[in-house]
């Protein structure tokens, strides 16, 4: 049986914000319209079958002049998995001096996403 | 008895216990200060002037508004005259502004010379009824359609806030214990005569008890007992605006008065901001200070009916005040019920202005009742001077950096308040313990990003020179902490300390 | 008092003053100098943790400190000089700028040129003038930012968020992130002020509803927030009897509007163009006051930092140029006007251009949301120039070059922005400044 599902999808990926529909047929994307570039239509049909966010956040930091260090991942988190992120985030403290770019959390829960220092933060004597 | 200003512990016993610490029972305390007693002052909040003395109107009345004969008139003329003596070696920032009561027709212009006369009765020096020319070339930006005002040449504006920090801090070096976060809950009488206060901190043995509890002086009363008045709550709001229009008002200009009160007024605040406001409204909760879409919709259009180019555009915030409105005059004097027990309540409007005198007259009142006054050879009737950064010349900038580098760091860039003034400000005799009390004591916060650079940065002064941690800074009441941490949130825990 | 000189003085160290710093180096000003409040360069964009920033500029999407670093690592790799956690007191005509710090005490600095870069601070609830209480709890969403991304403290934990342009839009999702309950998002206008992007992956992701035409009416709680009151508004944004109903909340935060931080510009008379509240300045960034440049935030409120870096970079080069005397003097410049569809143009008077100029930048923004769309360049009330521009947004800067030889010696010039007699399909690409 033929199960057609018709997603009116909103992309994120530049400021101009098109709008379109993708339409899934027996769990595949069969068709994408009102998209207007190729980062959409990927966007678009990543976001129907495994929506993914980049996920910004802190975690704490210890010896620091700063409390917090802002973190990033490196590539896109599954949308169901950003809360269980989180959480793992939240009992991570890394000690200063530490540099941009620096990888705090490599593989968070196994889903191949590292997470990365956002700024330098330096030690406090 | 060394002098203290905190939530400390109930001493057993005082000479005189003196209930709630606005501008009223600060002047109070200060005035038997200078007496050698043990005076303690128990206030509810976290600070002194959390009620009416922090809301109101700032003004001096020069005092031809009062009944002749009433303690208003009388103790509103005194108290102007003591605020002239008393307010630069208090640090209570004071402006002589003088003050204008606008007529608008010829009713409006016979009204206006009745209040001369009886401001003359009441003693009140160099009024004067000005012609429209003059009241124009005084204020420019007035409603051209004045007709004509009352020129009060003593009337002046003060900060209320600063005034009674002024009192407090003097009464403290002076030897008064104040003890906030202190709810008074009963009053012990035996045989007619007051024997101790109850309150949430314990008990204290005291004969002698002054009422100046403000909006809840009519309870305190009947805890001994007495119900000889009752407080009706009359709240009046308030707009104020950006220091940037300064200059559209010179001096306090008040409409004619009606019955009720002395209507809407546009004024320059002491500290160079201008204010529209208050309105009168009865309420029934003496704790609700919200301010109402047709209240500050009514004051604009009355302060527009006295400077219709009012720039709305301006306006940093809106407040409401409650008067603790007795009845036609104040209720000063003996209780009834119990000896020892004076009332200073129903301070409403003059009650900034007569505070100091009601001080003078509290000091007679006691002595009546049996006090026994031996003046204290240490008084010292000033406090020391604090330096104001963005008052002083480059030169005396740069010198006071160079003793202490924390008045190099700004903190409040709309005041241009420094670090150092904010530090004073929390350690001296009667410190602030909230951000709103810091922002009270030296204006951090109080310009016109209300506190959205700088609040962050005063609440962690504060909890450094508290030593307390930053989830545990209030805003002003005693529950009303800032931040909550992480953790606490997790655990499901609201903002508490 | 020590007292310094240099060429070119940047009043601010966010990224409009490590850009105006850094071009002003780079066009041959020998001292330059960098004026900073905080404790460290980067400005409002240490703070922004999420990312969206350098797309045009480092053609990756960085975080907010990300954007900063790259700055930083830029300044310190040249000899610019740095004041950390040093206020400026007054910058007054004539290039004299008195500054204090805790470490140095009272400065006063000559500067040949000088490039306000202040940034801008938060609308307020006190200038919204909303009634009610004024308990603990209420917060502006940048000061509530702040807090949250580099203190580690919360404002709240069951929020109402007041206005929904991007500050708001990020900080509901950054609540949500940290626990907390974000309960609506309220927004007086019919539109949202923020970038659809943010409206899903903010709001969308987590639903959290965001009501349309809706005011809030009164904040309640006598210590700490306990709730508001919402009403319906019309299209006059009049509150429409009836509709008003409650919602529980300890924390509120307003995300209501940025205004240009001017306060030392005013001190010394600058001329303030009233609907950006910023500086009225030329293309060369310069403002009424003989070199006094401005770019950024405080010059006018800028949606995309990468805008913000090219900004400063023009006000930089200028403010160069300028210490060396080869800008020409401030006399008769020609008014450039926003005019229908448009709400503000940056920047509002032209002087004369050097020769060999091609074309000049301008900085737009429109007065209401369009479809399709023609900005069109008006030169002596005849039309000289248009470009396409597939959607307008207020929340959206709209960016145009314009040729020289098409604004010539026009004397009255004006630019709109009016519906497109048909649908486009792809914008003109934004042409490099010659």
């Amino acid at each position: 049986m033929m199960e057609r599902v018709v997603h009116a999808i909103q992309c994120i990926g530049c400021p101009i914000g098109c709008g379109g529909e993708v339409i899934v047929e027996n769990g595949t994307v069969s068709e994408m319209t009102g998209f207007t570039c190729n980062k959409g239509l990927a966007y678009a049909a990543e976001e129907v079958v495994a929506p993914k966010r980049m996920v910004t956040t802190t975690v704490r930091v210890s010896g620091g002049g700063l409390a917090l260090l802002p973190v990033v991942s490196v590539t896109p988190v599954p949308k169901d998995r950003i809360f269980d992120c989180l959480r793992l985030l939240r009992d991570v403290s890394v000690a200063a001096p530490i540099a941009e770019g620096t990888i705090v959390v490599s593989d968070a829960l196994g889903l191949g996403v590292d997470f990365r220092a956002a700024r330098d933060i330096a030690s406090v004597q | 008895m060394a002098g203290s200003f905190g939530a400390a512990p109930l001493p057993d016993s005082a000479d005189v216990v003196v209930i709630g610490g606005g501008v009223v029972g600060c002047a109070i305390a200060r005035a038997l200060s200078r007496y050698e007693l043990s005076v303690v002052v128990l206030e509810r909040s976290p600070d002194v002037a959390t009620g009416t003395s922090k809301a109101n109107s700032g003004i001096l009345h020069a005092g031809f508004d009062a009944e002749p004969g009433t303690w208003k008139a009388r103790l509103n003329v005194r108290g102007a005259q003591l605020y002239a003596e008393l307010s630069e070696g208090l640090g209570i920032p004071r402006k002589a502004t003088g003050s204008l009561v606008v007529a608008k027709d010829a009713a409006q212009m016979e009204t206006v010379a009745d209040l001369r006369h009886r401001g003359i009765d009441n003693g009140v020096p160099g009024l004067e009824i000005w012609s429209r020319e003059q009241v124009l070339a005084h204020e420019p930006n007035i409603s051209p359609d004045v007709a004509g005002a009352l020129w009060a040449p003593t009337g002046a504006i003060v900060c209320p806030f600063l005034a009674t920090v002024g009192f407090a801090e003097n009464a403290i070096r002076n030897g008064v214990r104040i003890i906030t976060e202190c709810d008074v809950t009963g009053l012990d009488v035996e045989d007619r005569q007051i024997v101790a206060v109850r309150t949430s901190g314990g008990r204290i043995a005291t004969r002698f008890v002054v009422n100046a509890a403000g909006l809840h002086s009519g309870e305190i009363a009947r805890l001994a007992g007495d119900d000889s008045f009752t407080i009706k709550p009359r709240r009046g709001e308030y707009i104020l605006f950006d220091r940037s229009v300064g200059q559209l008002v010179n001096t306090v200009l008040f409409p004619t008065p009606d019955k009720v009160s002395k209507g809407i007024l546009v004024s320059p605040t002491v500290h160079g901001n201008v204010f529209i406001g208050p309105d009168a409204t009865e309420i029934d909760d003496p704790e609700d200070k919200e301010t109402t879409a047709g209240g500050l919709a009514g004051i604009i259009a009355g302060a527009r009916r006295i400077m219709p180019t009012l720039p709305l555009g301006t306006a940093i915030t809106e407040f409401a005040g409650l008067r603790a409105a007795a009845g036609k005059d104040f209720v000063i004097g003996p209780s009834p019920a119990a000896r020892g027990l004076v009332h200073a309540a129903g301070i409403q409007s003059p009650g900034l202005t007569s505070a100091p005198a009601i001080g003078e007259v509290m000091v007679e009142l006691l002595q009546d009742v049996g006090l026994r006054l031996r003046p204290k050879a240490s008084y010292v009737p000033v406090n020391p001077a604090k330096p104001r950064f963005h008052e002083l010349d480059r030169q005396s900038q740069a010198e006071l950096i160079a003793a202490d580098p924390l008045f190099g760091r700004v903190i409040c860039r709309c005041e241009t308040i420094t670090e150092a003034e904010i530090v004073a400000a929390i350690l001296s005799p009667c410190g602030a313990r909230t951000v709103d009390g810091v922002k009270r004591r030296v204006r951090a916060g109080a310009g016109r990003c209300q506190g959205g650079f700088c609040g962050p940065r005063v609440t962690a002064i504060l909890a450094r020179e508290l030593g307390i941690p930053i989830t545990a800074v209030r805003k002003d009441t005693m529950k009303s902490w800032l931040f909550l941490s992480r953790a606490d949130l997790e655990a499901g825990e609201g903002v508490h300390a | 008092m020590r007292e310094m000189s240099y060429d070119v003085v940047t009043i601010g160290g966010g990224p409009a003053g490590m850009a105006a710093a850094l071009a002003a180096r780079e066009a041959g000003a020998e001292r330059v100098l960098i004026i900073e409040r905080d404790r460290e360069l980067g400005g409002i964009l240490q703070q922004c943790i999420h990312n969206g920033f350098g797309l045009r500029r480092f053609e990756e999407e960085l975080t907010g400190p990300g954007y900063a670093h790259r700055y930083i690592e830029m300044v310190r790799a040249t000899d610019i000089d740095v004041w950390l956690d040093t206020t400026v007191l007054a910058a007054e005509p004539g290039g004299v700028i008195t500054s204090v710090s805790p470490h140095a005490g009272m400065t006063v600095v000559r500067a040949k040129s000088v490039v306000y870069a202040m940034g801008c601070r938060e609308r307020t609830r006190g200038a919204i003038r909303t009634p009610g209480s004024r308990p603990a709890g209420v917060f502006t969403a940048g000061a509530a930012q702040r807090m949250v991304n580099m203190e580690g403290y919360l404002p709240g934990k069951e929020v109402v968020i007041v206005g929904s342009g991007d500050i708001g839009l990020i900080m509901a999702r950054r609540m949500t992130f940290e626990g907390a309950k974000v309960k609506a998002v309220f927004e007086i206008m019919p539109y949202s002020n923020g970038l659809t992007r943010n409206i899903v992956q903010c709001l969308e992701d987590f639903g959290i509803p965001l009501y349309l035409g809706h005011s809030v009416t009164a904040i309640h709680g006598k210590d700490r927030v306990t709730g508001i009151t919402v009403s319906q508004v019309n299209d006059r944004l009049e509150v429409i009897e009836g509709t008003a109903f409650d919602v529980s909340c300890d924390c509120v935060l307003l995300s209501v509007g940025l205004i240009p931080e001017n306060e030392l510009g005013r001190a010394a008379g600058l001329a303030l163009d009233p609907i950006t509240s910023g500086a009225r300045v030329d293309q060369f960034r310069q403002t009424s006051i003989p070199g006094f440049f401005a770019a950024g935030n405080v010059l006018h409120v800028h949606d995309l930092v990468d805008w913000v870096s090219e900004e400063a970079a023009i006000a930089g080069r200028s403010a160069a140029r300028h210490a060396r005397g080869e800008l020409p003097a401030l006399g008769s410049e020609r008014s450039v006007t926003a005019g229908e569809g448009l709400r503000t143009v940056v920047p509002q008077r032209l002087s004369a251009f050097e020769p060999g100029k091609m074309s000049t930048r301008f900085y737009f923004r429109a007065a209401k949301p369009m479809g399709a769309s023609l900005l069109q360049f008006w030169a002596d009330g005849v039309l000289a120039f248009e470009r396409k521009l597939r959607v307008v947004k207020p929340s959206e800067m709209i960016v145009a070059d314009i040729p020289v030889r098409k604004i010539g010696d026009a004397q009255k010039l004006e630019f709109r922005v009016v519906p497109a007699p048909e649908k486009i399909e792809a914008e003109d690409e934004i042409e490099e400044e010659a």
